[in-house]
């Protein structure tokens, strides 16, 4: 048996076919080795350097770890680890305390089971804590400001915090047997659709507190003076709002989703044992709903680290380095034209970040599924 | 058993009635709960709307709440912005459309194609060969760096040996990395911050005089949403019944054509979600396209910021009206496409 000529499309779609499972990848591949691997590296590179534009081209010369140097032992240390002028007791008994607690952490590991490069790891791990812990007394406990790393960091736990809890309270609220439930989905979902920059000016107009809709109410307080912009923990209590406005519907359109997707008989169940509704929640709702509610946290914590648009727009960074966040930070350097010391800035965002998202998914995510084979 | 007579009023009020029903003191709670967290949401809202139609001394003389009542509404910011001033509003407006929207059509077309070729077909790049070529990129790197070459040649220089050295002593290598790591490795690339990235993206489209075009945000933003689409969707092609592929690839259908007349239509709704998320990216992104734009690609997000440049102080009610129309484009996709997003297409791949 002979195969009939074939014409030449039909041989270049045979072709085509060959090759589909090198065609369907390559173009993401492509895509993220042109625009994410290679400036990655030349961020790298120019965060070793000193980096000068030039009409029309620029120079660079290496400097080594000079740019890194300044953020934490030169002239830019108060601005991104913040201002040490001695340790207090209290500070000093926190930053002991959790050192106890991070060694003791290493030494059950150990005795339970041991593999290096999870040893490895957890010592990064605990490196990174004690020194951020250290951090934090040094600088808050002691009554000291703090940097922009600190400032990033308070977004990031305040901020994910606060949208968790009242993302998944709505979430149980609307699963509740209510009429206008789709009325009540689509309506938190909105702040979601809304700009991050119109966010910020919207909330600056709310917080006007002479101007502002809540003025009338500030003056009763005797706060009519008062301006959120002027005090660093009431704008980076602002900031953290604004935020949670924006992306508590995120949280909760999830955690609504998973909540409706558990089924409704050992619920009623329970309710026919009588159980209270604490008891459902923590016995049968709560076991089924943590792989979910840990991997949205651990999205929005990997968002909540880029934070830049709203502390530029409701304070811009101000009272003084106040609610300046990293990523903030670096922009900065990089209006004043310092390019070597924003890529610095955005190396250490990026090692922090990697570090505690890689730690809250390896002992949180991972050991919560463990123990909750569903 | 107690008769019913005989319960208090606390009891009657707080216990359900029967499975599946609310009590009336829980429903009163809950109802109020939700009632709070709707004015919540929607005053900050009300307030954009309402400013965008105050006149100057309306917001500068203090608050006023209801128009007609409080207030005289006037259009003048609307007609400064839509009329008179149009072009500049216009050209953003579009700017912002046609970026959006294509890079999201991109986007969804090669984050859908890698996750479903992740989720069917198995990939085993050896090691050896992922070194070789990060070894030439290094080497074509430095040479440019040290020597000057010009980039187009040393990458070409670089591929080019990779090439060669993969066909000649690539089989020797043994270890390989799986699917499994080549998802986490697209995936991480969404833990970048912006800012690591976007200096080097802004040198190399200024290298290539592309600043301040479409193309420059298009690819940008397509890159930066691209791990989320190849995650949600991912999850989603592996919850399509493999049988039908096969039976189509049994009928001699090719790859592509099974990709495009059978996984795509089943995971219409998963796409539809999926799109919705990255288009609501793409249109509110602002720290990329203040790096990558100046006034030819000007997205819409850049025009409210704009607002704020002027020496005249804020100029609100003109921001209230660009913020105003930015958000109702996206509030009519959400309606439109919200049973998707309800359904929970985007819990699959949570579940982790």
């Amino acid at each position: 048996m002979t195969n009939p000529p074939r014409s030449r499309s039909a041989r270049f779609s045979e072709w085509l076919d060959q090759q589909s499972s090198t065609l369907f990848i390559t173009p993401a591949v492509l895509l993220i080795l042109i625009f994410s691997i290679f400036p990655l590296v030349a961020s790298l590179i120019i965060a070793f350097s000193r980096f000068r534009l030039r009409a029309g081209s620029y120079q660079v010369r290496w400097v080594g770890f000079r740019n890194f140097e300044k953020q934490f032992f030169g002239s830019e240390q108060f601005h991104f680890l913040g201002t040490f002028k001695g340790m207090s007791l209290f500070g000093w008994v926190v930053a002991i305390a959790v050192g106890i607690a991070l060694i003791y952490w290493l030494y059950r590991y150990c005795r339970r089971q041991f593999w290096w490069l999870g040893f490895i790891g957890r010592i990064i791990s605990a490196l990174m804590f004690f020194g951020l812990a250290l951090l934090f007394c040094a600088t808050l406990l002691s009554g000291h400001q703090f940097g922009t790393l600190g400032v990033t960091l308070f977004y990031v736990f305040a901020g994910c915090s606060t949208q968790f809890a009242i993302g998944l309270g709505l979430a149980l609220l609307c699963a509740q047997p209510i009429h206008g439930r789709t009325f009540f989905r689509v309506i938190f979902f909105i702040p979601l659709m809304i700009t991050p920059i119109g966010i910020g000016y919207a909330f600056r107009m709310l917080a006007d507190t002479s101007k502002g809709p809540f003025s009338p109410l500030w003056q009763w307080f005797g706060l009519g003076d008062f301006s959120w912009s002027t005090d660093p923990w009431a704008a980076r209590v602002f900031i953290v709002i604004g935020d949670s406005w924006q992306w508590i519907p995120f949280v909760f359109i999830i955690l609504l989703a998973a909540i409706e997707n558990i089924p409704k008989d050992h619920q009623e169940a329970a309710q026919v044992d009588g159980a209270s509704g604490w008891q459902i929640f923590r016995e049968i709702t709560w076991p089924q709903l943590l792989p979910v509610a840990a991997t949205v946290m651990l999205i929005r914590l990997i968002e909540a680290f880029k934070l830049v648009d709203l502390p530029n727009i409701m304070t811009a960074g101000g009272p003084g380095i106040a609610t300046e966040s990293m990523s903030l930070h670096s922009y900065f350097a990089w209006r004043s034209l310092d390019l070597g010391q924003s890529a610095a800035i955005a190396y250490l965002l990026l090692f922090v970040t990697v570090v505690l998202c890689v730690s809250f998914f390896n002992y949180v995510v991972i050991g919560r599924l463990r123990n909750n084979p569903t | 058993m107690p008769n019913l007579q005989q319960r208090s009023i606390l009891n009657r009020l707080f216990e359900a009635p029967a499975i599946g029903k609310m009590a009336p003191g829980t429903a009163l709670f809950v109802y109020g709960l939700l009632l709070v967290w709707s004015l919540v949401v929607l005053f900050p809202l009300y307030w954009v709307l309402i400013t965008s139609v105050k006149s100057a001394v309306d917001v500068n003389s203090g608050p006023v709440y209801l128009p007609w009542i409080d207030f005289q509404p006037s259009l003048h910011a609307w007609r400064e912005l839509l009329v008179i001033d149009y072009e500049d509003t216009l050209r953003s407006y579009i700017n912002s459309i046609i970026i959006a929207l294509l890079s999201t059509l991109l986007c969804i077309i090669v984050g859908s194609m890698a996750a479903y070729a992740l989720a069917r077909i198995s990939y085993k790049p050896k090691f050896g060969n992922i070194l070789i070529f990060v070894l030439a990129m290094i080497a074509g790197c430095y040479t440019v760096w040290k020597y000057g070459v010009d980039w187009k040649i040393s990458i070409a220089v670089a591929v080019a040996i990779w090439f060669f050295l993969v066909k000649s002593i690539g089989r020797y290598f043994t270890r390989s990395v799986g699917n499994g790591d080549i998802l986490f490795w697209m995936i991480s690339q969404r833990i970048l911050p912006p800012i690591v990235t976007v200096v080097p993206i802004y040198m190399m489209f200024q290298n290539l005089r592309m600043l301040d075009t479409h193309l420059a945000l298009i690819l940008t933003y397509t890159v930066v949403n691209l791990p989320i689409v190849i995650w949600l969707m991912y999850d989603f092609m592996n919850s399509i019944p493999i049988e039908l592929e096969e039976s189509a690839q049994l009928d001699g259908a090719s790859r592509f054509r099974t990709f495009w007349e059978i996984v795509l239509p089943l995971a219409k709704p998963g796409l539809a979600a999926t799109t919705l998320l990255i288009l609501i990216l793409a249109w509110n992104e602002y720290i990329l396209a203040v790096f990558l734009s100046t006034s030819k690609a000007q997205t819409i997000p850049i025009l409210v910021s704009a607002m704020n440049a002027g020496e005249r102080g804020i100029l609100w009610w003109s921001m209230c009206v660009v913020i105003v129309i930015m958000i109702i484009p996206v509030v009519f996709m959400a309606i439109l496409l919200q049973r998707f997003i309800s359904k929970g297409v985007l819990l699959g791949a949570v579940k982790g």
